[in-house]
């Protein structure tokens, strides 16, 4: 089996070695750059309707954004956002948990607050969808 | 019945590139019986008889060769001008030329895998052209690419060694 094997490879020149490094190097870059469609890069943050802050998904931190039934809280972390507690009856948004796509969107209606995820390639987002 | 006035005496040339593109036809149409997962993603065996011809007669024999393939191969499949034959054209165009430039690379250095891997990657680049402009103009083909390149370089590589193999062995079969 290993004689076979180095049958093949003695074929190989030196440079034939350099063009498949670089081929396999242009699979990796090409699937890393292609395939991070998605990724968000920020967090859009609206109350009543209007953008209440637009936060970068960087660093870790709380946003609380009032509303008619009182106070959503929004926490931020690396590449990831969720809506933490919220007045609101149901807590459809709070159950939505950690949003990491890009688009994907979390509603707090009873408080009119809203969380969206942007930046990246957004192929879809999650109201649409 | 009048006999023809024009008599067309083929050369010596013109035969050995028809035997050599039927041996290429006769790949292509084996190889399209092996089932693929993803359209455009093919061994391309037939490319090892350009590899090997290139070698032995040149570019010139090379073209001949690769388009009478693409012509006849697809007329066999019942393809001629259906969507598939224009990628395979432009695919073929594209790594003719890029065959036509890699093969003034230093022999000693770089031997039929790095021609086979090139023209294997100028192959998709030329489908992935043609398919952009026409056939789905919107940027999301690009997201087959990675599929693509990987599957040029692993055939690439398969190809290039079979033409290497066969070249290494005794030539006098081949004349």
């Amino acid at each position: 089996m290993k004689a076979r094997l180095a049958e093949w490879i003695v074929l190989l020149r030196p440079g034939d070695w350099l063009v498949l490094a670089g081929a396999l190097l242009v699979c990796v870059l090409s699937a890393l750059t292609l395939w991070r469609g998605g990724a968000p890069d920020k967090a859009v943050v609206r109350a009543g309707g209007k953008v209440f802050a637009e936060v970068g998904l960087a660093r870790t931190q709380v946003v609380e954004v009032p509303g008619p039934l009182g106070v959503t809280r929004i926490e931020i972390e690396p590449g990831r956002a969720r809506v933490a507690s919220d007045p609101g009856p149901r807590q459809y948004c709070v159950r939505q948990g950690w949003l990491t796509r890009s688009g994907a969107v979390a509603i707090c209606a009873p408080n009119q607050v809203s969380l969206s995820l942007a930046g990246g390639a957004a192929d879809y987002d999650s109201l649409n969808y | 019945m009048t006999p023809s006035t024009i008599e067309i005496v083929p050369t010596p040339d013109d035969r050995r590139i028809a035997r050599l593109a039927t041996a290429a036809i006769v790949l292509t149409v084996a190889e399209a019986a092996i089932p693929l997962p993803l359209p455009g993603v093919k061994p391309g065996l037939a490319n090892i008889v350009t590899l090997i011809v290139l070698a032995r007669w040149g570019w010139r024999d090379a073209v001949w060769v690769a388009l009478l393939r693409v012509f006849a191969g697809s007329l066999l499949l019942g393809q001629l001008f259906a969507p598939g034959f224009f990628l395979s054209l432009a695919g073929s165009l594209a790594s003719l030329a890029t065959l036509g430039l890699a093969m003034h690379l230093p022999r000693r250095w770089f031997g039929p895998v790095s021609l086979s891997v090139l023209a294997a990657f100028a192959h998709i680049g030329g489908q992935l052209v043609l398919a952009r402009l026409w056939l789905v103009p919107h940027d999301g083909v690009f997201y087959l690419v990675p599929v693509f390149a990987l599957a040029a370089t692993v055939f690439g590589l398969v190809n290039g060694l079979v033409a290497a193999r066969l070249m290494s062995g005794p030539a006098s079969d081949k004349a």
